[in-house]
């Protein structure tokens, strides 16, 4: 039932937010030309001296870009595994609990960390790491010495990932939950009636129920690749620890916003930008291909 | 057999009970020692000798906080922010969810907007060229710039959308047959019926807009106009990189052992203050919404 007057009321409920969405999305694409300039911010775009390819060349030669792009995907993909995994225990354990009230109460506890900001949560964490935090004097009491994680390049990796995690495996849960209450309780009474253990029954009945939701989330994972979670680091991170988490948005950052190198910073954000995106499409259509999963 | 059953399945219960007991515990310790040390005294808590019970309780950190005109004024800015950017938000999104949840048929260049909406969630320019945008247009310093470029949430339009097009069409088609338009359809029937999907999406973006802290830092100028999680922030990284650079490990762990514990804590309790307002209400409606919105068969 196709109503041409309905059509343009459609089109007046959309467009103050597509307009919106031309002026701070897209024109700072326009702005990304920059990218392939020596842009000086006191001539602007048309007065700047074109380059071409340069900044990109000059990038790659920097030994920066190397570590900043390995330490971007190094802990953006330990990131996906342990958020894969860990809600997915989470997520087992408490499908075991039978009593509503323990569940509920569980699961409003552990959704509470994913609505913090990274801003508090690191301010946190950094007072429960330090010296005399909390974590250093549990060491104690096993007569381990107190450990300075914010200054060690060994141990900062694992506690971003470590508090990653933290934050949001409540969170991620809830798609693993989803799913597991989808499985047919039928399933489960007929795997009873044949004996089978409760181990047996996790095994056959409830990991194959979970499976898809798991490789879809997998797939869909593969577009965060670039992605480390600059809030995190941006807010836990300090140059003692640059070598080992230093990624592309606090590189971007420090270089574009903080040391005005216009052109370099929007060259590396660009590059970034491009090898996302063609990332989170692959990861789509391979999803949609797969799991028959639409964005839309 | 049956009993030999029953005793093994009750400790495997118990053994889950455990553990997620543990888990639960986990979540909870970092945030009630936060709170345990914004109410203890400032000797014992810079001697870390606080865990979860406060030492010589006092709320002195609390009183400091309410004197602190900057946290006031930072805090007043936020729920400016929120506000105007929830607004916003909840305009935006319910218009835009309800005209592209209808068909080609019927909205011809729906999947045309579509592909446009999510081009823009994907792919964006970077953080040098957003800057140089918003001060193109000059809205540095301005509560707009914290405001605009987040008027269109993609996601919540998306999520939204997706629950607008499971309720059943007839009750559009009948509307319309009684002669009502779009707007009185969307009005009427679909925010009524939607009320849930509706809530998420909206304590999402108040959550988000109460949490953002770059934006702040970026686009404001002046300390008097960052809000909240900024002012926050700033506190935090109060040791300026180049002082750290210089400094060895242990020069730079007495640096940062002097910082207010105390105070700091007492601050971010107050600044989570309002999410944990709104978080029952998120609670009751987000896992509803969530999964209604985002799987489609």
């Amino acid at each position: 039932m196709y109503s041409r007057k309905n059509a343009l009321h459609y089109h007046a409920m959309v467009l103050p937010g597509i307009l919106l969405l031309l002026l701070f999305s897209v024109v700072p694409i326009g702005f990304a030309v920059i990218a392939f300039q020596n842009f000086k911010p006191g001539r602007g775009i048309t007065g700047s001296e074109w380059v071409g390819l340069e900044n990109f060349h000059y990038l790659f030669q920097l030994p920066d870009s190397r570590l900043i792009f390995f330490n971007t995907i190094f802990l953006a993909v330990l990131k996906i595994a342990a958020n894969l995994i860990v809600p997915l225990v989470f997520a087992l354990l408490l499908n075991e609990v039978r009593v509503r009230f323990l569940r509920k109460s569980i699961q409003t506890i552990v959704y509470l960390p994913h609505f913090i900001s990274w801003v508090l949560l690191a301010t946190i964490f950094f007072d429960v790491f330090s010296l005399e935090g909390i974590v250093n004097q549990a060491l104690g009491l096993f007569g381990i010495d107190p450990v300075l994680f914010y200054a060690s390049n060994r141990w900062f990796p694992a506690i971003i990932v470590a508090t990653d995690v933290w934050k949001e495996f409540g969170f991620n849960a809830i798609v693993y939950l989803a799913a597991l209450t989808g499985i047919n309780p039928a399933l489960y009474e007929a795997a009873g009636i044949d004996g089978a253990s409760r181990f047996r029954q996790l095994w056959h009945v409830t990991l194959p129920g979970v499976k898809t939701t798991v490789i879809l989330l997998a797939t869909l994972a593969l577009g965060n690749v670039m992605n480390a979670n600059f809030d995190q680091i941006f807010n836990m991170y300090n140059p003692l620890v640059y070598q080992s988490s230093d990624i592309i948005d606090t590189y971007v950052y420090r270089v574009g916003l903080n040391d005005l190198q216009y052109s370099l910073g929007t060259a590396v954000g660009l590059l970034k930008s491009v090898v996302s995106f063609i990332l989170v499409v692959l990861s789509y259509v391979l999803a949609s291909r797969f799991a028959g999963y639409r964005i839309f | 057999m049956v009993g030999q059953n029953s005793v093994r399945n009750r400790i495997i219960d118990g053994s889950i009970l455990a553990v997620l007991f543990l888990i639960t515990i986990a979540c909870l310790i970092p945030l009630l020692h936060t709170v345990a040390v914004s109410f203890s005294d400032k000797t014992a808590a810079d001697a870390g000798r606080v865990f979860l019970t406060p030492i010589k309780a006092t709320t002195a950190s609390y009183a400091k906080v309410l004197d602190d005109g900057q946290f006031f004024q930072a805090f007043l800015i936020s729920v400016q922010r929120v506000l105007l950017g929830g607004l916003l938000n909840f305009v935006l999104t319910v218009m835009m969810a309800f005209a592209l949840s209808k068909d080609a048929k019927q909205f011809p260049m729906r999947n045309v907007y579509m592909w446009f909406l999510v081009f823009t969630m994907l792919f964006s320019g970077g953080i040098v060229p957003w800057f140089m945008t918003i001060k193109y247009y000059g809205l540095l310093d301005s509560i707009w710039a914290l405001v605009l470029p987040h008027a269109v949430q993609v996601f919540n339009v998306i999520l939204l959308m997706n629950f607008f097009r499971n309720l059943p069409k007839e009750l559009n088609e009948a509307a319309e047959m009684d002669g009502a338009g779009p707007w009185y359809v969307m009005v009427r029937l679909y925010i009524p019926l939607s009320l849930p999907s509706i809530a998420t999406v909206t304590l999402f973006s108040i959550v988000f807009h109460w949490n953002s802290f770059f934006d702040g830092l970026v686009l404001m100028s002046k300390q008097d106009h960052y809000p909240l999680q900024t002012y926050i922030q700033t506190l935090v990284t109060q040791i300026s990189a180049q002082a750290m650079t210089s400094m060895s490990p242990e020069e730079l762990a007495a640096a940062m052992a002097v910082s207010n514990r105390t105070f700091n804590a007492a601050k971010i309790i107050v600044s989570m203050i309002p999410i944990l307002l709104i978080y029952p209400f998120i609670q009751r409606f987000f896992i509803h919404g969530i999964t209604l919105g985002s799987v489609k068969e």
